[in-house]
């Protein structure tokens, strides 16, 4: 089915979009009315979502619908591009992100973000993980190497990197590059982790590693990820929402929007009918 | 295969073999020149070759003598140029590639720029000539340095922004994900990222002027004799090239054709070290 057959079968998909039930969960993200426009043209409609603490949250959908947008508006990273605007509210901790006052880059200390292709710093790998941390803390070269270390092995890559901590970063596989990316993000001990497609460019041995490591970083970060893959979203999310054509379609608990959707747009896409 | 198909198959394999044979004869002939050129100086150059070379000063005509004055003059009058026109010109570049990429003054910058790029070197020379030596009086070694930095300017103003431009958008958004301000990533960052490609603009840069004779002559002028006053008229090696190899003397013939050897070696080294440069940064990128 196409998308424009897709969007004629189903008339009533704006009249949806509300937020679910976290079950218990806290919310510690909230995205509330929010309309995203790229140069004028609208891509996000009315997307009312929540991710919740502690939890793994994950977002899902055909290309296009919008789930990067959405996700990218959480740490503000959109605004470095000119005419990108956003409209409505996002809460972090019930402080709406998107007031101009709201400082910046508190924000992105708080809320860090994983892209899709690894990015490691032009310098050693000791370098990548200390350069964030130096922003914030002046720390004693033992105290760094200590909180380098516990960045490292919260990114599953101490054991790989330990022998070689002076060398550069570009040496790394991709797969280690990429946990890299996860271990810089936490060594700024944020509050959540936004992780864009983060395994889109790997094989997927590197990608079991990432997603154990998601499994284990869930225990201490509120997560949010957006991917392409289904199955990942279903092994390793507690929430999945499920967006297309700019607009959230249905959101709940991953066991129940993987085997008992309410939409029909959802299941066909789960489904493999679209996407 | 059919008939048809058959003669399709044919005609593009005379074609193929037709445009090949003459592309590969313009290479030839182009490389010809080149190579040439290049026999030229460095027979006539070797030739020429001498200890005193980079000892003793420019001769009177039928005397003994060598080029370590205009070698000494070509030497500061570069790198003063390069350390005027390199922070300028990084920074120039900076502002153009990370924040003016879209507006209206960065476009007007680098078009401007762009014409800087392709002045004719004489119109810089005549530039500062107005703008120095009228106003001082006399010739200097500043007036040289200076412009000299006026040829150095826009290169490094282009590689920088080019350099930066080719840096991905996501290393800018992993570095600014971690909330560290604008200014830090770029200097701490994305400099890091572009140097080698930056360094290859200045080593280029530097080849490139290390050659120039027009803006010299309005400007450094020429000195025969040793001199560290830049604030005095001074020789360099490209001017003494132009007077010497006009002369009708033999021996300061000579000298001219050592002079354009050392240039020539001086220029080529340069052109290696910069390609290294970029290929050892390729290489550990892949």
């Amino acid at each position: 089915m196409t998308d424009a057959q897709f969007a004629l079968a189903m008339p009533s998909a704006s009249a949806v979009a509300t937020a679910a039930p976290l079950a218990g969960a806290p919310p510690k993200m909230a995205a509330r009315k929010l309309d995203f426009f790229y140069n004028g043209a609208q891509a996000l409609k009315n997307v009312n979502f929540d991710i919740a603490e502690k939890r793994v949250t994950a977002l899902i959908g055909p290309s296009g619908c919008g789930k990067s947008t959405l996700l990218r508006i959480f740490n503000r990273i959109y605004s470095i591009y000119p005419k990108l605007e956003a409209r409505g509210e996002v809460l972090l901790d019930g402080e709406n992100i998107l007031d101009v006052k709201y400082p910046l880059n508190r924000l992105r200390s708080k809320v860090g973000m994983v892209f899709q292709k690894p990015v490691p710093f032009p310098m050693s790998i000791y370098d990548n993980i200390a350069y964030g941390i130096r922003h914030y803390e002046k720390l004693s070269r033992a105290d760094m190497d200590v909180r380098v270390e516990e960045a490292l092995r919260q990114g599953a890559l101490w054991d790989e990197a330990k022998d070689k901590l002076n060398q550069s970063a570009l040496g790394l596989s991709g797969g280690q590059q990429q946990r890299l990316c996860i271990a810089r993000a936490v060594a700024l001990k944020p509050e959540v982790i936004l992780l864009d497609e983060p395994t889109s460019a790997l094989d997927p041995i590197a990608t079991g590693k990432i997603e154990q490591l998601v499994a284990e970083l869930k225990d201490r970060y509120t997560i949010a990820i957006v991917t392409h893959n289904m199955q990942q979203a279903a092994r390793c999310s507690d929430f999945t929402a499920f967006m297309y054509l700019g607009e959230l379609i249905e959101f709940g608990a991953t066991e129940i929007l993987f085997t008992k959707p309410t939409k029909k747009q959802t299941e066909d896409y789960i489904t493999g009918r679209f996407g | 295969m059919s008939a048809v198909a058959e003669r399709l198959y044919r005609r593009r394999r005379v074609i193929n073999a037709f445009n090949l044979i003459v592309s590969g004869f313009c290479a030839i002939f182009g490389l010809f020149w080149l190579v040439w050129i290049l026999w030229t100086t460095l027979h006539h150059g070797i030739a020429a070759m001498k200890p005193g070379l980079f000892t003793q000063m420019t001769p009177p005509p039928g005397a003994d003598g060598g080029i370590a004055n205009a070698l000494f003059g070509s030497l500061v009058m570069s790198l003063m140029a390069i350390a005027i026109g390199t922070p300028i010109g990084v920074a120039a570049g900076t502002y153009l590639a990370e924040f003016a990429k879209k507006k209206a003054i960065g476009e007007v910058i680098r078009f401007v720029n762009d014409i800087l790029l392709s002045a004719p070197s004489i119109v810089l020379g005549l530039f500062v000539y107005t703008l120095v030596v009228r106003q001082t009086g006399h010739f200097s070694g500043y007036a040289g340095a200076l412009a000299l930095a006026l040829i150095v300017l826009p290169v490094v103003v282009r590689t920088t922004d080019e350099m930066l431009q080719l840096v991905p958008s996501q290393m800018r958004e992993a570095a600014l994900s971690l909330g560290v301000p604008q200014w830090k990533v770029t200097m701490q960052v994305l400099y890091r990222s572009a140097l080698p490609g930056i360094m290859t603009g200045v080593l280029l840069a530097l080849a490139r002027i290390s050659g120039e004779t027009a803006p010299l002559l309005f400007t450094a002028l020429n000195n025969q004799y040793w001199t560290h006053d830049l604030n005095a008229p001074m020789a360099s090696v490209p001017v003494v090239v132009f007077q010497y190899a006009m002369s009708p003397y033999e021996s300061w013939q000579s000298l001219a054709w050592a002079g354009a050897f050392v240039v020539t070696v001086f220029v080529l080294l340069l052109s290696v070290i910069s390609r290294a440069i970029l290929l050892r940064n390729k290489v550990s990128n892949d």
